[in-house]
């Protein structure tokens, strides 16, 4: 039914309020990727089953829906049960039934299926408890995870939608980028540039025609907070769309999603069907009068299409390669128009900021960073998954506090922040405040929010050569600097990973990056040198050890160095010579085994299942 | 270039949803044909750039620029390594190297027998389960090595 006044707007959420709390217990599965993968469909549907069965829906007054993600994505499938707000993790299809009898019916709590510290042992029971979610403040994750991305009534009773209506009948479209100002909301794609001050550019500028865009084309490898904010709350973004699009006075866009995120490109959809049958896109939103409609593109598996210039050529149907900016988008962009571009955690803080107002938001995180920022922390660490914390938190919170520390307890060695055009930081900055300015002096970049954390055992040459690997293959080949300066770059440190590094070979990385740097077209080339130059800052000596002594020292590089089993460390148990893929551990059970050094092809794997880490790098 | 014979219905089917002469619809719809077709079919571009009006060197410079698209048919299975930070980190880049060895061909090639395509992704967002390869979009995580080796061997 359409929607066509704040009024109904309001009863309908009421209404959808009001169904929800019939419900005496609710049941809720994660369908993000991650769960997904590891089989949450299996486990919905033996849900529905014995929900159908057993007739809980009466008998219980229970609802059932699936979710988006909840970030804590290692350790699905994920269910939680409201509202006592019980927590499940690694749920099998099997477990259904036990959920049912003993939880459902008995209200008892299955201790086995419960999350378990990994630091105290203690078995934590409550969603709301583990420290993975207790120190995150979660604003543009607001809803997910709570709601049925594929519902839109549940996003109304979540209070979705109400941003936009109190923009359209109660602020002119000033007042509402001058909230965005206020709010000092900054770009959380990578830029960082003030959200207010170019939707004011774009407002002001003279063609009366202009574009409201969301840049979902999120191509910083390990990153996955705008995925999972398109497939679990995807309704979020519109409406942060539409406010924009109100703002500047814009009447179409289009949202750029990843070829490789099929769920998103189906959520997102979903939701602009809906939003437009309701009447909050289209025309005549809300009644007001003003109109708005939203297509989506996507993209082709391009990174350098994240780039406005280069996304917006993309959307056009033309191959996706960067322009000089001497006249920004804000002025001409997409078909020449002006064109305001904003990435999806970006568009979905905006309703946010306009429900709460932009004081609340610029009462979080730092002066200059206001607000939260979601991570996606992964890597070597024990809890790995979307988090959003207040800007300013340092990066030993957010690895050991969240994150629970590095897996086995092995050293801490750097944290890899900002994908390809960010950087890599040693321990001496953990207590670093993460936000835009700090990290961009400290030689890295807050980039998209991609957080990889490494431990003793990963190669800072290794990573290098893999950032440049990944920019040689993504460089749209436009421009000389990037195209030939950083494959000369990859050159090298390919050499020196492979054992054949020169002395001389890093002075002339320094030189050339410097080049690289200064006359690149876009930022993919500006930035391209950064994981270079930040590894060589922090860790200069892996280096010098891979040219000079023709080691690497974390036992990646694989002309570089043998694995040997240490007797004296040897327990004799097997697994190694059982994980084998070659074959070429030899050992009785309860003796010390042997690596015949010229068969392994040193892929690691007896290394990663040693219990007692006998397994040497030399 | 091997040209299987390509249904002209099917390609019908999918030039209906663009606007004839309107080139913006160029990416979509070659998206389209490779999802139809598995990959980009030289026959399929030649009838969609009559329908947008477009010349086919541009159809072919956009096909070639984006990752997306493929010229070859590919294999029953599609295998893609994700090599995103995530995954390499976690050895992404020995699980490529062993499908490689295994099947004898480089990433982005196709097994004589088309049975298996292998490639490498750069990210496909599932980094809290890495190492992630996916079979014919179906994720696994957390693959050690050898276990594709007794996969594939197994499934044979």
């Amino acid at each position: 039914m359409r929607i066509n006044s704040v009024k109904s707007l309001t009863r309908a959420a009421g209404r959808a309020r009001g169904e929800r709390k019939r419900l005496e217990t609710e049941v809720l599965v994660c369908a993000g990727t991650g769960c997904l993968a590891n089989g949450s469909m299996d486990v919905a549907e033996a849900f529905l089953g014995a929900i159908r069965r057993r007739k809980l829906e009466a008998r219980l007054k229970l609802g059932f829906k699936t979710t988006g993600c909840h970030g804590f994505c290692e350790k699905g499938p994920l269910v939680i049960i409201q509202p006592q707000g019980i927590f499940y993790k690694g749920v099998k299809a099997k477990d259904v039934k036990e959920i049912v009898d003993q939880t459902l019916l008995k209200g008892q709590v299955i201790q086995r299926l419960l999350y378990r510290d990994p630091n105290t042992k203690q078995r934590v029971e409550q969603y709301a408890e583990i420290p993975f979610y207790s120190k995150q403040h979660r604003i543009a994750l607001r809803n997910i995870g709570k709601i049925d991305p594929k519902c839109i009534d549940d996003c109304l009773a979540v209070g979705g939608y109400t941003g936009l209506a109190k923009a359209l009948t109660e602020m002119k479209p000033t007042e509402v980028i001058d909230a965005v100002t206020e709010s000092g909301l900054r770009g959380r794609g990578g830029g960082g540039f003030p959200t207010g001050r170019k939707w004011k550019t774009c407002r002001e500028a003279e063609d009366p025609t202009k574009y409201v865009l969301c840049n979902a084309d999120e191509g910083d490898p390990g990153a996955f907070m705008d995925r999972s904010i398109c497939e679990g709350d995807p309704h979020a973004v519109l409406e942060g769309m539409v406010i924009g699009a109100w703002a500047v006075g814009a009447s179409k866009g289009y949202i750029y999603v990843r070829e490789e995120y099929p769920l998103a490109v189906k959520h997102l959809q979903a939701a602009i069907e809906q939003a437009r049958e309701r009447g909050f896109l289209g025309d005549d939103i809300l009644g007001t009068g003003f109109s708005y409609d939203v297509q989506i593109a996507r993209g082709g598996g391009a990174f350098v299409c994240g780039e406005s210039s280069a996304l917006m050529k993309s959307v056009a149907g033309e191959v996706g390669e960067p322009r000089a900016k001497y006249v920004h988008s804000v002025i001409r962009g997409l078909y020449d128009k002006p064109t305001v571009l904003n990435n999806v955690e970006t568009w979905a803080n905006v309703p946010w900021i306009i429900t709460e107002g932009a004081a609340a938001f610029a009462s979080l995180g730092t002066k200059k960073s206001t607000g939260t920022k979601t991570f996606s922390l992964v890597g070597k660490v024990k809890n790995t998954g979307l988090v959003e914390v207040p800007m300013g938190i340092t990066l030993r919170e957010i690895i050991y506090d969240i994150g629970g520390g590095i897996i086995k307890n092995r050293p801490f060695k750097g944290v890899q922040t900002g994908g390809p055009s960010g950087g890599c930081l040693p321990e001496g900055k953990l207590d670093l405040p993460v936000d835009f300015d700090t990290l961009t002096e400290a030689g890295s970049m807050m980039g998209s929010g991609g957080m990889i954390v490494m431990d003793d055992r990963t190669c800072m040459v290794d990573v290098a050569r893999y950032f440049l690997k990944f920019l040689v293959d993504e460089s749209c080949g436009k421009c000389v600097p990037c195209r030939e300066g950083v494959h000369q770059l990859h050159q090298t440190v390919n050499d020196i990973c492979a054992g054949n590094g020169r002395p001389g070979d890093l002075e002339r990385i320094e030189a050339l990056s410097d080049v690289v740097v200064k006359a690149s077209l876009c930022a993919l080339g500006k930035s391209a040198p950064n994981p270079i130059l930040s590894t060589l800052r922090y860790f200069r000596e892996e280096y010098e050890a891979h040219i000079n002594d023709r080691k690497c020292p974390a036992g990646v590089c694989r002309n570089l160095f043998t694995f040997r089993i240490s007797p004296e460390i040897c327990n004799g148990c097997g697994l190694c010579a059982k994980s084998c893929p070659v074959d070429c551990i030899a050992g009785e059970k309860k003796e010390v085994h042997v690596i015949d050094a010229s068969v392994c092809t040193r892929c690691g794997a007896c290394r990663n299942v040693c219990p007692t880490d006998a397994v040497e790098v030399i | 270039m091997s040209e299987t014979s390509i249904d002209p219905d099917r390609v019908r089917s999918i030039l209906t949803r663009y606007p004839q002469g309107d080139g913006s619809g160029l990416i979509h719809a070659l998206q389209d044909i490779q999802a139809e077709f598995g990959y980009v079919a030289c026959e399929a571009v030649a009838r969609l750039c009559e329908h947008l009006n477009i010349p086919l060197s541009k159809a072919f410079s956009v096909a070639t620029f984006y990752k997306a698209f493929s010229l070859e048919p590919k294999g029953e299975t599609i295998i893609r390594v994700c090599t995103g930070t995530a995954c390499h980190i976690r050895g992404s880049q020995i699980l490529a190297d062993e499908l490689s060895s295994l099947l004898d061909v480089e990433p982005g090639g196709t097994t004589k027998d088309l049975k298996f395509t292998l490639e490498t992704v750069n990210c496909v967002g599932a980094c809290a389960m890495a190492p992630v390869v996916a079979f014919n979009g179906v994720y696994q995580g957390n693959v050690q090595p050898g276990a594709l080796t007794r996969k594939i061997r197994g499934g044979k």
